[in-house]
């Protein structure tokens, strides 16, 4: 979890054998992803899915924004000042937030899989 | 320009670079601080260091140059370069960390569990570093030409020689404090200038023709041709000409030149009146960083900008010096929030030099024509202010200027030594290591002396474009297509890295002399990158035996957070 000292993380994580968890009967879905079960994988690509869907929106916003400008620019060629103030310096703002929004996005859809897999 | 404080100012930076290094040398003792620095950069320290690794010399001196030639059009550089890590932070940045590999190469192996993969990245890795750096080593001996006037390989020697003693002596962890600091070198080296700079523009008071087209002179001004160079006029001209112009000798009178090419003479004097426009000089691969020799901007401009768009904003997350540094995080949240601070980092450098290109296209006008545009930022703080303060503003440049070649190469080596010491050499270890680094080094830098006279622009968007379409498809596919099979990634990466690499080495050759075709093979990234993937898709889909049986193992690693992903891997 960010904020936590990532050393500290994986100690927990590392402590108990597998076995003695199983043994407690215990069931967690997060058994399935360490034995790589069909369930396991599922689990894994629910993940992907997520990430992928996060990535692919941030994207395409990229991309609506930055697509039309070299076409609005062919289309006004007197407009040299706009085009000077766009690329000089309005676009790196923007890129900045939209790095901002997905490390949120992606953050966020690690920390509900944590909490799913791990059952609490 | 006077040399008297430039010269200081380089050896400045030049020996607080070996001592930064020096410092890093102290605390790195294990094989791991040498290729990774232990991986525990934190994000600050990370971001600055890749920032500072990023900017080349491209950025500080050769976006001014293109803005001031080319107009506002070459502002999609910045932009690209910037959003490069945008599209990197959304598709890669976590994953390859996650993946826990050194180098390229380590993760087409750990994804694809094939040895034959792994050794044609590492092939690719070495071939655009060393195409990367070649640009690095002419721009160092160029700028230390234009203040000194010494040789030309001068500075590309000083540049190898400090990069391969800190490289090898102190690897990745003494590279990290030398890269973070030349980051805040050059930002300070860039805006200091540009804040005195502005108020001399407004004492001036605040000329703001620079955003018209064409380039005009603001007051009469002499210029020297000092190679013999093409006009292109689109109107006629009348100019004072002493020497020769299309075979004619003149000695001081007024000329009027009629539409079409006229031919320059090395040596004529050139005297411009107030308000005449800048024309268009032509002097094919003369060299320089900001020349460029693809003719197809003024063919297809639409095309060309988005040909630079898709290469700069795809290309970047396949750059080797790029790469290798998110694997110095510590986990996978770092390396994202690492990917936003360099956005934050970059961006705001590259408010500057557009700043530089505008008062560039005011003061400067005439370099335009004597194809010395990159000198551009150097040589405002003289023209604009004047005495010893412009000169010591100057220095400041020129310093910024050389820390600029010493961290890109530094991250080049670095990444392209990497891969030589676990690749091709035979054994491993900090000693073989220390031989890498010599050879990355070695083969460049004599490269540049026999060669020489590839402009910067052109090599580095070379770079851009091969890696646009061979890593850019490894590492996005690899990442989140898991029906990716060795065959299909060695396919996809030789189809499409390898026709971006032969398309802008047709041009540089001097293949297509016009029409479409120049267009299109001067800007490959627009058809190579989709080649690359469709080539990577569509053989990965023939041949479905060959997915590697860890296939979901593999990416459950790249995926997991740390936090679940220790008892994965037993």
């Amino acid at each position: 979890m960010p904020g936590q000292d990532p050393a500290e993380r994986r100690v927990v994580v590392t402590g108990p054998p597998r076995r003695t968890r199983r043994a407690s009967g215990y069931y967690r879905p997060r058994t399935e992803i360490d034995e790589q079960t069909t369930l396991g994988h599922t689990y894994v690509r629910s993940l992907m899915r997520t990430q992928l869907r996060a990535a692919l929106a941030v994207f395409a916003v990229l991309g609506l924004l930055i697509g039309p400008l070299p076409l609005l620019f062919a289309a006004m060629p007197d407009a040299r000042r706009l085009e000077w103030a766009v690329l000089g310096f309005c676009l790196y703002a923007p890129l900045v937030l939209l790095a901002l929004w997905y490390v949120r996005r992606a953050e966020r859809n690690e920390r509900d899989f944590v909490r799913l897999v791990e059952d609490r | 320009m006077n040399s008297g404080y430039a010269v200081p100012a380089v050896a400045l930076v030049v020996v607080a670079t070996v001592l930064v290094g020096a410092f890093g040398l102290r605390i790195s003792r294990t094989t791991s601080d040498f290729y990774v620095a232990s991986r525990t950069v934190g994000p600050r320290l990370n971001a600055a260091a890749i920032s500072g690794e990023y900017l080349s010399a491209a950025s500080f001196l050769g976006i001014a140059g293109l803005v001031l030639i080319q107009g506002p059009d070459m502002l999609w550089y910045p932009v690209g370069y910037t959003a490069g890590y945008l599209v990197l932070l959304l598709f890669v940045a976590a994953p390859l960390r996650r993946s826990g590999a050194y180098t390229l190469p380590d993760f087409a192996e750990a994804r694809l569990a094939s040895y034959g993969v792994r050794r044609l990245a590492g092939a690719f890795v070495v071939g655009v570093g060393w195409l990367y750096l070649l640009p690095q080593l002419q721009g160092a001996g160029l700028t230390l030409t234009v203040l000194t006037g010494a040789p030309d390989s001068l500075g590309g020697l000083i540049v190898a020689v400090v990069v391969v003693a800190t490289v090898a002596a102190g690897g990745m962890r003494s590279i990290t404090f030398v890269q973070a600091f030349q980051y805040w070198l050059k930002l300070t080296a860039l805006l200091v200038p540009a804040l005195f700079l502005v108020l001399a523009w407004q004492s001036d008071g605040a000329p703001r023709h620079a955003f018209e087209e064409p380039v005009t002179f603001r007051e009469q001004r002499v210029v020297r041709v000092d190679d013999s160079l093409d006009l292109q006029l689109a109107r006629p001209l009348t100019v004072t000409v002493t020497g020769t112009v299309d075979g004619r000798p003149h000695d001081g009178e007024r000329v009027r030149l009629p539409t079409g090419t006229h031919h320059i003479t090395r040596g004529t004097r050139l005297a411009f009146a107030e308000g005449t426009a800048v024309p268009d000089a032509d002097r094919g691969t003369g060299g320089g960083m900001s020349t460029s020799l693809v003719a197809g901007r003024e063919e297809r401009p639409l095309y060309a900008t988005y040909g630079l768009i898709l290469a700069t904003f795809l290309g970047t997350m396949g750059l080797p010096h790029v790469v290798v540094r998110f694997y110095t995080s510590p986990h996978g949240v770092a390396a994202r929030r690492t990917t936003v601070a360099v956005l934050g980092l970059i961006g705001a450098f590259y408010l500057l030099p557009p700043l530089y290109g505008a008062l560039g296209r005011l003061y400067t006008p005439e370099l335009a024509l004597t194809g010395d545009a990159d000198a551009s930022v150097l040589l405002l703080p003289d023209r604009m202010i004047g005495g010893v303060g412009g000169d010591l503003l100057g220095a400041l440049l020129a310093g910024g200027a050389f820390a600029a070649f010493l961290s890109t190469a530094s991250g080049l080596t670095m990444a392209v030594a990497g891969v030589l010491t676990q690749d091709v050499l035979p054994a491993r270890g900090v000693r073989h290591f220390r031989l890498g680094t010599v050879l990355a080094m070695a083969v460049p830098l004599a490269a540049s002396v026999l060669v020489g006279g590839l402009p910067v622009a052109d090599a580095v968007g070379l770079a851009f474009a091969v890696s646009a379409s061979s890593f850019c498809p490894l590492l996005v596919l690899g990442i989140w297509w898991r029906r990716l099979t060795p065959p299909g990634a060695a396919a996809g990466m030789l189809v499409g890295g390898g026709s971006a690499f032969m398309a802008v080495a047709a041009t540089m050759a001097g293949l297509p002399a016009g029409g479409p075709l120049h267009a299109l093979l001067a800007w490959p990234a627009l058809w190579s990158v989709p080649l690359g993937f469709l080539t990577m898709v569509l053989v990965s889909l023939a041949t479905p035996g060959r997915v590697p049986p860890g296939t979901e193992a593999v990416l459950a690693r790249f995926h997991l957070p740390e936090e679940l992903r220790a008892e994965v891997k037993a």
